[in-house]
C-alpha cells in the first residue's frame, strides 16, 4: 500500500510537472513562431471572434456572411482579464479577432502578440475621427482600431443633489453635507485612485511610490463620505436615490432610468481616456476576412448601432454625425467632442509597475 | 483506544465520519481499486494537480504583461508577509469566525426542532424549507439582500411608513451586513450535518439521563452535546471554509469597502494579473484551513474518547 501510494503521488508531481514544462514551452513556442506566416486559409471560412456579451448588432454575422460569404463563430468573454486569459491558455491562431480595452490591448502589442493590421484592406478607416488614429499607445493604429471609446466622470441626480455644482472630483472626495455618505466610486484598480490621482495632480499611469501613497491617504480619507464601491450597480443606485453622485464610466451612467434628472460632470483635474479596441491576435489563419470582419464594423450603421444601444460614443465620425440630435441631449455625454475626450490622459499598461500600483489600491480597500 | 468501536453508532456524520473496517476491505481488494480509479483521476486531475499548479507558480514571479516568469524567487512569500495582507488575512479569519458562531447559534435550536419532529413527513418537509435557497444562485440570493437593507430599501422604507424610525438606517455596506450575509448563505451548511448527527442520537440515552435526575439543561450539556460534537465540528468547517474565501459578500454588501482574502485573491489574478502572488495569498488561505482541518480531527479524536469513556 505504502509503495503504491508514493507511486501515485510521484506519478501526480510528473503530471504537475510536465503540464507546466508544456505550458511554458507553449508560450517559448509563441514567440519563436511569430515571424512565421501562418499558411492562410481559402474560401469562405469561419471566423473567430471574441467579444464582450451584447456588444454588437444582432445581425451582424448574418449581414456579415451575405456581405462577404464568411460566417462567424462568436466566444463571450466577461471582462478584460477573462479575454486574456482565454488568449493566454488558447493556442495561437485560435481567435481571429478580438476585442479589448486600450491598456489590455496595449499590453498585448508590447508582448508582439498581435498581427499588424493591413490598411489597404480596411477602407472605413476613413470614417474615424482623425483624432482616433493618435491614440498615444497605437500612433497610426498599426495593430488596433478603436470601436468606442469614452472617459470616468460623475454622473448625479440633478433633483438630489440641491444647489451644488458638480464639477470637481473634490466633490466625491470631500463631499459637501448634502452629498456625504451618498457617493459611490469605481470599484476597479485602475479607477478606485483615479479622483485622488488626479487631483493631486498626478498621472492616472503612475507606478512612482511616494504619489501612490498620497493618493492611497487621500483615497482613504475619503472612504468616510462614501456609501461604497461600486462598478456594476452605481446608476442602479442613482435610480433608488440611495446614490445622489456616483463616479462612473460616461457610457454607464446613461443606464440610469430617469434621463430627466441625468446630470453628468466631467472634472476639472481631467480624467482618463479608454478605447475598447479591435485587434487581431498572432497566429490568425484568416487575416483576410478578419480585416474585412473590422472594416464591416466601421461602416456607419454598425458604429451608429453601438452608440444608439450601447450609449457609448464611438470614434465613427460618420456615424456620430448620423445620430439623432434628440439622443445628444438626453443623454449629455454623449455630446462630449473627440477633442474634449483626447485631452484626458489615456489609460496605459503599467507594465512592471502594476504590482505597486495594485498594493496602493489594497491599501485602500483593507483601511 | 482510537480504534475501538464507537458507542453510539454512527454519531459522525457526512465528510466526519470514520472509516468503516468493511470498505477499507473492499479497497484493498483488485476490484476495489479498479472503482476508485475514477475517483483518483478525478482527484489527481483537479485536486492534486491544480493545488501542484498554485504551489509550483507561488515560486515564479509575475512578467511585465501579466503571465507567469519561470525564474525562482521566494519574493512572493516575503511580499504576503507584509502587515497588509497579514491584516486582511486576520479580518478574514474574524469575520468568517463571527459567522461561524453564529451560525452554530442559530443552526442548533433549527437542526434540533427539525430532529425532534415526530412525524418523518415533517421532518423531510423542514429540511427542503432548509435546502430550498440552495435552488437560487448565490449571487441572486445576495443582491436581494440589497433591495431589503439599502437605505431606500424595503425595510428602511417599512420601518419609516410605520413611524419607528425618523431617518433610514444603515444596515447595508458594513461588517454587519457582511457577516449576515454569511451567515445565510451558509447557514444550510450548519444545520444539515447538525440535523443528521441529532438524528441519529439515541433517544433512550437522553431518557436514562431524565431517569437519572439530569435536569434538560444538564442533559445537554453532558449527554447531547458531547455526542453531536462531530455534527456541530462538521457544520463548523462547512461554514468556516466557504466564509474565509469568499468575495461576492464583501464586495455588494460590504460595498467593496472592507476586503477578505477572497477578494485578494481575485484581485491579484484579474485586475494585477499577478498570477504568482495571486497563488502565494491562495496558498496562505489553503494553510489556514489546513491548520483547521487539523483541529477539527484533534476534536473529533478527543469526542470519540469522550464517548467511550464518559
Amino acid at each position: 500500500m505504502r509503495t503504491r501510494n508514493r507511486i501515485a503521488i510521484r506519478a501526480t508531481l510528473t503530471l504537475v510537472v510536465m503540464t507546466l514544462v508544456a505550458s511554458s514551452c507553449g508560450g517559448d513556442d509563441a514567440v519563436e513562431g511569430s515571424n512565421d506566416a501562418v499558411e492562410q486559409e481559402t474560401g469562405p471560412v469561419t471566423l473567430q471572434v471574441m467579444n464582450f456579451a451584447n456588444y454588437m448588432p444582432e445581425d451582424i454575422a448574418e449581414r456579415f456572411k451575405e456581405a462577404t460569404g464568411h460566417s462567424i463563430e462568436l466566444t463571450l468573454t466577461s471582462s478584460n482579464e477573462d479575454a486574456l486569459a482565454k488568449l493566454d491558455a488558447s493556442p495561437d491562431g485560435t481567435y481571429d479577432v478580438a476585442f479589448l480595452t486600450s491598456p489590455f490591448a496595449e499590453g498585448l502589442i508590447k508582448a508582439g502578440a498581435l498581427e499588424p493590421l493591413d490598411h489597404e484592406k480596411l477602407p472605413n478607416l476613413s470614417n474615424l475621427y482623425p483624432e482616433a488614429t493618435q491614440l498615444a499607445f497605437d500612433e497610426g493604429n498599426a495593430f488596433s482600431v478603436p470601436y468606442s471609446w469614452g472617459t470616468t466622470g460623475i454622473c448625479y441626480r440633478k433633483d438630489l443633489v440641491g444647489n451644488e455644482t458638480i464639477d470637481s472630483w473634490n466633490d466625491l472626495l470631500d463631499p459637501s453635507p448634502a452629498l456625504a455618505g451618498k457617493i459611490t466610486m469605481l470599484d476597479e484598480d485602475r479607477w478606485i485612485l483615479l479622483p485622488a490621482l488626479k487631483t493631486l495632480g498626478y498621472s492616472v499611469n503612475t507606478t512612482n511610490p511616494d504619489e501612490l501613497a498620497a493618493a492611497a491617504d487621500l483615497s482613504i480619507e475619503a472612504k468616510q463620505g462614501l456609501l461604497g464601491y461600486d462598478a456594476e450597480t452605481f446608476y442602479t443606485k442613482l435610480d433608488s436615490g440611495e446614490a445622489v453622485a456616483v463616479m462612473g464610466w460616461d457610457g454607464w451612467c446613461n443606464y440610469v432610468a430617469d434621463t430627466e434628472q441625468l446630470g453628468w460632470a466631467l472634472p476639472e483635474e481631467g480624467s482618463d481616456l479608454w478605447a475598447d479596441m479591435m485587434v487581431i491576435p498572432k497566429g490568425s489563419a484568416r487575416l483576410d476576412a478578419a480585416h474585412q470582419f473590422i472594416d464591416f464594423l466601421l461602416e456607419v450603421e454598425n458604429g451608429q448601432w453601438v452608440a444608439e444601444n450601447i450609449l457609448y460614443k464611438v470614434p465613427n465620425q460618420a456615424a456620430m454625425e448620423a445620430l439623432d440630435p434628440a439622443l445628444l441631449e438626453t443623454y449629455p455625454n454623449l455630446a462630449m467632442s473627440p477633442a474634449e475626450l483626447l485631452a484626458q490622459e489615456p489609460l496605459r499598461d503599467l507594465g512592471e509597475g502594476q504590482p505597486a500600483f495594485t498594493d496602493a489600491v489594497t491599501r485602500v480597500k483593507a483601511s | 483506544m482510537r480504534e475501538r468501536g464507537s458507542f453510539a453508532g454512527g454519531v459522525e456524520a457526512g465528510v466526519v465520519a470514520s472509516t468503516p473496517p468493511r470498505i477499507g476491505g473492499l479497497a484493498r481488494s483488485r476490484y476495489g481499486r479498479l472503482t476508485l480509479a475514477p475517483a483518483f483521476v478525478w482527484w489527481a486531475f483537479f485536486l492534486l494537480a491544480p493545488i501542484g499548479l498554485v504551489l509550483v507558480s507561488s515560486f515564479f514571479r509575475r512578467g511585465p504583461f501579466g503571465g507567469v516568469v519561470y525564474e525562482l524567487t521566494g519574493a512572493n512569500y516575503t511580499r504576503a508577509l507584509d502587515p497588509l495582507y497579514l491584516r486582511v488575512l486576520w479580518y478574514s479569519i474574524r469575520m468568517a469566525l463571527i459567522a461561524t458562531v453564529i451560525c452554530v447559534l442559530v443552526g442548533y435550536p433549527a437542526a434540533s426542532f427539525i430532529a425532534t419532529r415526530p412525524s418523518a413527513r415533517a421532518r423531510n418537509a423542514l429540511l427542503v424549507l432548509v435546502i430550498l435557497p440552495f435552488w437560487t444562485n448565490f449571487l441572486i440570493r445576495t443582491y436581494s439582500w440589497i433591495v431589503l437593507l439599502n437605505r431606500e430599501g424595503v425595510i428602511n422604507r417599512s420601518l419609516i411608513s410605520l413611524g419607528v424610525i425618523d431617518g433610514p438606517l444603515d444596515l447595508l455596506y458594513n461588517d454587519l451586513a457582511i457577516v449576515l450575509g454569511l451567515v445565510y448563505g451558509y447557514l444550510p451548511l450548519m444545520i444539515l450535518p447538525m440535523y443528521a448527527a441529532l438524528e441519529r442520537l439515541n433517544p433512550e440515552v437522553l431518557e436514562a439521563a431524565q431517569d437519572l435526575g439530569s435536569r434538560p439543561f444538564r442533559a445537554l450539556r453532558t449527554v447531547t452535546l458531547p455526542l453531536v460534537v462531530p455534527g456541530i465540528v462538521a457544520g463548523c468547517v462547512f461554514v468556516f471554509v466557504p466564509s474565509l474565501g469568499n468575495f461576492p459578500v464583501p464586495q455588494l454588501l460590504g460595498g467593496g469597502q472592507r476586503i477578505m482574502i477572497g477578494n485578494l485573491v481575485n484581485q491579484q489574478f484579474l485586475d494585477a494579473r499577478d498570477w504568482p502572488f495571486g497563488s502565494t495569498l491562495a496558498l496562505m488561505l489553503m494553510v489556514v484551513l489546513l491548520a483547521l482541518l487539523v483541529a477539527q480531527s484533534w476534536v473529533l479524536r478527543r469526542s470519540r474518547e469522550i464517548e467511550i469513556d464518559g
